[in-house]
């Protein structure tokens, strides 16, 4: 009798540069469907961890399971290369800066992955990526390269590459904090539309709006350590520690700032329009 | 400028000039495939081979060309490796511009952004597949110009094999000199020689760049 398990399972994870202990002791669970918003400030080894879930940073200590399975494991190197390309085919990761690949169509971003690891045939990859491309929005584009692309296309092509791998999770690398304000309704929408289906999901971002929406708990982490989590109307509104009060204060302030800021530059503009 | 003189001389200069295309076309080809295998040893994830690869690179760069002849040509019988002029010409070189291009390659492999590997692997692709899928398409493009920079350097190259006696354009300029005493047209004429095989491949580089430009 198997003991029943968590979906993602980080266990005591631990990562030092040297004497920079990134992250110190972090254990966290996932259920499956559900979304996770993790939150805070630079440095707090929040993108560290999400990378750390598919070995892309290695952990110096500790454990990552999914779904029964240990993600970074101790085995011989080629073993191992074998065992994490298997189990990363099932994790989907979205970066900050897209990392769409130049010098392919958008067709092939999203084919490229299932041709060569799942073996479909090219009539059935162009189906797939008719669907997946078709499901972000992204289905006219589907014969452009990525540089004739704006970054929030970009972003849901991105995405559209991933889910094209029907992985059981899709982790988020602030996904949205590289695109200009206007462009991120439409990536944070096809997240939400993920989300809706029930996607397990682990999301690392500055936009706590978007979190609060989306997302079933917040885990706000600092220096290393996960400081305090719990549904998003809670960790929003009524924090109790004072670190994520503080990080909310300021974060708070500094989006007031560039509401202003962005409002001022507005109307100093329609001033300019109007004195012409 | 004895231009009658250049007339009759000419054609005995364009068969030179073919000796020095033919020069150019093997030593780049060796080095290309020497160029590659060391970059990959510098890359590799075994010391014994990222050694290998750099003792190659810095000793080629290190030491000059004429020597690197010299020291195969004539020093070779010695250690018993038998060569005629023109086999240690291209041999010789190939190495030489080899390890300038193992830099080339290994510059323009390093330059792909490191996002592009892990987006690669983050599919599941395993190294193998996404330097081959994503790494070295983007790589190729990027060396396709300074590739035609070490070209270019190894066509004028080929010059030094006149030191070993192959009748190459230099060394055939050299000896039309001791029978006409005429050192300016005979230069004069071998320069224009290697400026017409120059531009065209560097029209050749210029137009396989813009091929391979994406969108």
């Amino acid at each position: 009798m198997t003991e029943a398990h968590k979906f993602v399972d980080i266990r005591h994870a631990q990562k030092a540069y040297g004497d920079l202990e990134v992250l110190k002791d972090i254990s966290l669970t996932v259920d499956r469907g559900e979304i996770v918003a993790i939150i805070g400030p630079s440095g707090s080894g929040k993108s560290t961890l999400l990378r750390a879930i598919n070995d892309l940073d290695s952990l110096t200590g500790g454990e990552v399971w999914l779904d029964g399975v240990q993600i970074n494991k101790n085995l011989p190197y080629r073993q191992y290369e074998k065992h994490i390309n298997a189990m990363r085919q099932q994790v989907g990761m979205v970066f900050q800066h897209f990392n769409l690949f130049p010098h392919l169509s958008v067709r092939d971003n999203v084919t490229m992955a299932p041709k060569l690891l799942k073996g479909l045939s090219d009539k059935e990859a162009d189906k797939l990526a008719e669907e997946q491309l078709n499901h972000v929005g992204m289905l006219e584009r589907i014969d452009y390269y990525p540089s004739q692309l704006s970054g929030g296309q970009k972003q849901r092509v991105a995405i559209a590459r991933a889910l094209a791998m029907q992985p059981k999770l899709m982790l988020f690398d602030e996904a949205t904090s590289a695109l200009d304000p206007e462009l991120v309704e439409e990536v944070n929408l096809v997240m939400k539309r993920l989300a809706e289906e029930h996607m397990t999901m682990i999301i690392v971002t500055h936009e706590m709006d978007f979190a609060a929406s989306v997302c079933d708990r917040v885990i706000f982490m600092d220096k290393g350590v996960v400081v305090e989590q719990g549904p998003p109307s809670v960790v929003f509104q009524n924090p109790t520690e004072e670190r994520t009060k503080e990080f909310l204060r300021k974060h708070l302030a500094q989006h007031h700032a560039q509401n202003a800021a962005e409002a001022a530059a507005l109307t100093a503009a329609q001033t300019n329009e109007g004195a012409k | 400028m004895d231009i009658e003189l250049i007339l009759k001389v000419y054609p005995y200069f364009l068969e030179a000039a073919v000796v020095t295309i033919e020069l150019s076309v093997l030593t780049v080809l060796l080095g290309l495939i020497c160029g590659a295998l060391a970059a990959a040893a510098r890359m590799s994830r075994f010391r014994l081979l990222r050694i290998i690869g750099a003792v190659y690179v810095s000793v080629f760069r290190g030491t000059p060309a004429l020597i690197q002849l010299f020291l195969l040509y004539f020093g070779g019988p010695q250690i018993g490796i038998q060569l005629d002029a023109f086999e240690a010409g291209v041999i010789g070189l190939g190495l030489n511009i080899g390890a300038y291009m193992a830099e080339t390659m290994r510059g323009a492999i390093v330059s792909v952004d490191g996002g592009q590997t892990e987006a690669a692997r983050t599919l599941g692709l395993s190294r193998a597949q996404a330097f081959r899928k994503v790494t070295l398409p983007q790589a190729m493009r990027l060396m396709i110009r300074p590739l035609g920079v070490n070209i270019n350097a190894q066509i004028k190259g080929t010059a030094l094999v006149a030191a070993i006696s192959v009748v190459e354009l230099t060394y055939t300029a050299q000896r039309y000199i001791g029978s006409t005493y005429k050192p300016f047209e005979m230069f004069f004429l071998a320069g224009v020689l290697y400026i017409i095989i120059i531009t065209v491949t560097g029209k050749g580089i210029t137009y396989l760049d813009r091929k391979a430009r994406l969108p």
